[in-house]
């Protein structure tokens, strides 16, 4: 049985999370086993709809306590759900919580581990999943050498697949050992889409001149319904906050299109990057070292070419 | 108050990233190393202001790395901590790594295990939730802000969305990130000092991996960049729309 650990953020179940499914039910084919969901917490979603993305079954411990991450709570509930159905592979998404959860959940379980997994194994002789290495620089091919193995599977790179079939749903009825942590304050970013989850991004870098200037950029975004990044000089003097640093010491992302906006494109910011799907620079400097990644380039001033870009864009959805 | 630091060796961030052996295995021909940026600039620094603090703390620096690790090991000792300890082994299978630190983490009965987010080479993002786990401990991942009051701390952490504070008992092993310290460059005093400071080489406990890499592939480089008229925003519209299909 392949096991797919879904999470969940102000109680929605995440596109990553989908992806996770859909990736889970292609290796259970694979494999020809069975392939069930399970779900902690209370969730908005219907989870028989889970069955859209793949699962067959769902397994729900519906408590409100499982809402917020606590690493040793979720992966001792988790290890515990994989030894009652016999799970030979448990698979997460490599965001937030799939990160933090996933090696405490192989240690519990004595399984091999990869986390950032880019695609499905080759199982034709023994289990190698290939992951991103030296921040997506380049690609390793991990042996798996344990019965039980556990992947979290990098967000972006495993389309959900459309089933057009509903899971049965059982409701777990086992007790919940004492919280580890307390969470005492919450802090949304209200009204933002989160980088990680984001198949838009506009990006902005030291070019733009100062934090005064990110209207233009915050228009572009809204014209496209994108996400807000930028580079690390740019939080680093705190023109924007630091969870917007894209980067090898910031965050990493790989959405389908992500717009630099006065960003050189130095190594260490395209280790960030390099797996979006289509990049596109806009720099005054035709020598930018970060044209040389992009797929398309527009070499002109930002305070010019972007609020162009974004009436361009609106024209665009008003007539289609 | 015990405080232990889980360093690893990486390659600069500007390293050019290539393979030898059949792609079997990194080159580090010219590889400048350096101390993992996430364990160097936010736990280390971290520890060493919880020390500044509180100067009965103890900072113990704990790496799984071969003799040539041992540069980066007074590197961070320049920097602060009281004493190192090198488990002489390389491995890239990470629940090895983390038997291996586990082991030192019970031995020092550490009220704070610090790691980096993540290492800047293999991007497992493992060491620190599987130590949790075996230590059985909790873990606060992505922390970017710490306070101690006696035995309870207080710590802010990045979630999907947003960030949320917990209060959490020590002993507890945190991830640390972006937030958490300002990165620090080691004084002559730091240098000078981290030469006679301890640099206990332990020889590892026996621990299977559990997994083992078979190749590295270099991604296929893009194919070159299309430039757009700056004049002709409606283009680049056209050619996201039609083309690259993304808009």
């Amino acid at each position: 049985m392949v096991l797919v650990y879904i999470d969940q953020a102000d109680q929605q179940i995440k596109k990553s999370s989908l992806e996770a499914m859909s990736y889970g039910a292609a290796l259970a084919k694979q494999l020809g086993c069975d392939v069930a969901a399970l779900v902690l917490g209370t969730v908005q979603d219907n989870l028989a709809e889970l069955g859209k993305s793949g699962a067959q079954k769902v397994y729900h411990l519906k408590n409100e306590t499982l809402n917020s991450l606590d690493v040793k709570l979720h992966s001792t509930l988790i290890a515990n759900a994989a030894k009652n159905v016999n799970a030979t592979v448990v698979v997460f998404a490599n965001n937030i919580n799939g990160k933090a959860i996933a090696p405490a959940v192989s240690v519990k379980l004595e399984a091999g581990l990869v986390t950032g997994a880019s695609s499905l194994p080759n199982t034709e002789n023994g289990f190698v999943v290939t992951k991103t290495v030296f921040s997506g620089k380049a690609f390793a091919s991990i042996q798996i050498e344990t019965p039980i193995k556990v992947i979290a599977i990098n967000q972006n790179s495993f389309g959900v697949v459309a089933y057009d079939t509903s899971a049965t749903v059982e409701e777990l009825n086992i007790p919940i050992p004492t919280a580890s942590i307390k969470i005492t304050k919450l802090e949304k970013v209200e009204g933002e889409i989160p980088l990680t989850e984001a198949s838009l991004v506009v990006s902005g870098g030291r070019g733009l001149k100062g934090p005064e200037n990110w209207g233009i950029l915050l228009d572009l975004a809204k014209s496209l319904g994108a996400a807000t990044a930028c580079s690390r000089p740019v939080s680093d003097t705190d023109w924007r906050p630091h969870h917007e640093h894209v980067g090898q010491t910031g965050i990493q992302i790989a959405p389908n299109l992500y717009i630099a906006i006065g960003i050189s494109g130095a190594i260490q910011h395209l280790a960030g990057v390099n797996r979006s799907k289509t990049i596109v620079v806009i720099n005054k400097d035709p020598e930018a070292p970060f044209f040389k990644a992009a797929d398309y380039g527009v070499v002109g001033d930002a305070f010019e070419v972007v609020p162009a870009l974004t009436s361009a864009i609106l024209k665009m959805k008003s007539t289609a | 108050m015990k405080i232990l630091v889980c360093i690893s060796k990486t390659p600069d961030t500007t390293a050019k990233i290539a393979f030898t052996e059949g792609n079997t295995k990194f080159d580090e021909n010219g590889v400048q190393w350096i101390i993992n940026p996430f364990d160097e600039w936010y736990a280390l620094v971290k520890a060493i202001e919880l020390k500044e603090k509180d100067p009965s703390a103890i900072i113990h620096l704990v790496t799984v790395g071969t003799a040539d690790a041992e540069p980066i090991i007074r590197k961070a000792l320049a920097l602060g901590g009281d004493e190192a300890i090198r488990i002489n082994s390389n491995s890239n299978d990470s629940f090895y790594v983390a038997k291996q630190i586990a082991t030192i983490a019970k031995e020092g009965s550490y009220d704070i295990i610090f790691t980096g987010k993540e290492t800047i080479d293999y991007n497992s993002a493992s060491i620190g939730s599987m130590l949790s786990a075996i230590l059985d401990l909790p873990l606060v991942s992505l922390a970017n802000q710490l306070d101690l009051n006696g035995n309870t701390a207080t710590v802010r952490r990045e979630i999907e969305g947003g960030e949320e504070t917990c209060e959490v008992n020590l002993p507890v092993v945190i991830s640390c990130q972006k937030g958490m310290a300002e990165q620090r460059i080691p004084n002559m005093r730091g240098i000078m000092a981290a030469r006679s400071k301890p640099l206990k080489v332990l020889e590892p406990i026996e621990a299977s991996a559990t997994t083992s890499i078979k190749k590295f592939d270099i991604p296929v480089a893009k194919s070159g960049v299309k430039l757009v008229d700056p004049a002709n925003m409606d283009e680049l519209v056209r050619l996201l729309k039609e083309e690259a299909k993304v808009i």
